[in-house]
């Protein structure tokens, strides 16, 4: 458990998987974990710029998720990343809503 | 390094002859390390004067498998059981097969394994093995969800009392069988020879650093493929392969994913495929069944000269071509 913020440990998402043998992990040192993290940031607020939300690192264990008014919810990993984006912008997040689509799809496409 | 003990799933609907396999397993030596978690001793059918009683849950078989039954909680039942086998009050068993009960979904039973906070260190995931009854098979697929859903995660497929079943009504499972489930190898278990070893041990995890076993798992994939199944519009469920040219940046389908399956996902029955993933240099296996997905897997080598990516989904009721072109958008290629 985390004694600042008393969570219970990670709960093993796979993108961010303990390195053992055979597993495809960039999880393994500190430099790649955090050049992962920096990378994932920068994906996900591609997609999460359609919803007008913005996601940062916090310490390197979390992420703020924030909407345009301010309202911000930390975050473990992706899974809590769509459920809380759900929750602040109160209705569902589809990847497969056309809208969305349209938003990410190249403009020449 | 701690070694994660392999966990298998025996799943099929009432009476499709899950407790006759089991039977037939546990009679092979191959199976002397393995523990059983099994609803009553009294199904099974043991001989109970081989057999050397551990409690009034667990029994020693003469193969040298432990044999117990759940009582309540089955994340209880494995962490008693992991509880023992560290105390050596068991024998050090170095697998473990669950038999669910016919109605049941499996996918709480493996969310439990990977998920529970004790049980994700000690255990992992096996094979899904789905049986299925000849004579019956093709009604409960049709009337029951929880046996087209037992079929469509099953990476392994046995189809029992095919010497009572008449050959036109097997033949029209097996069709179905092959559009709810394209890729998952199928035993014939009244005519063959059952091998407990491929049946149970050639998971996507144990291939990691064996280039044979990738190449048997891509060529079950590449099969899969070509077997275009028939697209029946009376039918939810089916399966359906994308395969792209082309590097794929990792983090970004792990967002696409994991949204996709926050979503929707009760209605990914099953993600199975293989990556060519941006910066390395051999392709990554994922393998998903609802809203969990394994540790990806990072292969020795490739199967052959296609350095394309394919990936095959069952889903229930979601459109591929919806699917097709989100995965194109995250990823920023042409639909």
């Amino acid at each position: 458990m985390c004694a600042l913020c008393g969570v219970l440990g990670g709960d093993g998402h796979w993108t961010d998987a303990a390195a053992r043998p055979g597993v495809f992990t960039r999880n393994t040192d500190t430099m790649q974990r955090r050049r992962e993290r920096m990378h994932r940031v920068s994906c996900a607020r591609r997609v999460l710029g359609h919803y007008r939300l913005t996601l940062s690192d916090w310490q390197g264990a979390s992420y703020l998720l924030s909407t345009a008014t301010g309202k911000t919810e930390i975050v473990d990993n992706l899974t809590h990343l769509w459920a809380a984006a759900e929750k602040l912008l109160g209705r569902p997040c589809d990847p497969l809503d056309p809208a969305l689509l349209e938003y990410l799809e190249p403009a020449d496409g | 390094m701690v070694e994660f003990t392999p966990v298998n799933l025996i799943t099929g609907f009432l009476g499709a002859g899950k407790t006759t396999l089991l039977k037939r397993l546990l009679a092979e030596p191959a199976l002397g390390d393995t523990a059983v978690l099994i609803n009553e001793f009294g199904e099974i059918g043991l001989d109970h004067h081989l057999l050397e009683r551990i409690d009034e849950t667990m029994v020693l078989l003469p193969s040298g498998c432990v044999c117990c039954t759940v009582r309540g909680e089955l994340s209880a039942a494995i962490k008693a059981l992991h509880s023992r086998r560290e105390r050596g009050e068991v024998p050090a068993f170095r697998r473990l097969v669950v038999e669910s009960t016919g109605l049941a979904d499996p996918f709480p039973i493996l969310s439990t394994v990977q998920n529970d906070a004790v049980l994700r260190h000690h255990f992992r995931l096996g094979n899904v093995i789905a049986a299925v009854d000849a004579v019956n098979g093709a009604g409960q697929l049709a009337r029951h969800p929880e046996s087209a859903k037992q079929v469509a995660v099953a990476d392994r497929l046995v189809l029992t009392k095919t010497d009572i079943g008449e050959p036109e009504a097997v033949a029209g499972l097996l069709n179905d069988l092959r559009r709810l489930n394209p890729s998952a190898p199928l035993w014939r278990a009244a005519e063959e020879p059952i091998d407990a070893d491929s049946l149970l041990s050639h998971d996507v995890f144990a291939l990691a650093g064996r280039s044979d076993r990738a190449l048997q798992w891509f060529a079950e994939e590449l099969a899969a493929g070509r077997r275009r199944p028939v697209d029946r519009h009376d039918t939810r469920i089916r399966a359906f392969s994308l395969v792209f040219e082309g590097e794929v940046d990792w983090t970004m389908f792990g967002i696409w994913l994991t949204m996709l399956l926050n979503r929707h996902g009760e209605k990914v029955l099953r993600v199975k495929g293989i990556l060519n993933v941006m910066g390395a240099s051999m392709p990554v296996a994922v393998h998903g069944v609802q809203h969990l997905v394994h540790p990806p897997v990072h292969m020795a080598a490739w199967p052959d000269e296609d350095r394309r990516s394919r990936l095959v989904f069952i889903v229930d009721g979601l459109d591929p071509a919806a699917i097709e072109r989100s995965l194109a958008a995250f990823l920023g290629r042409p639909a």
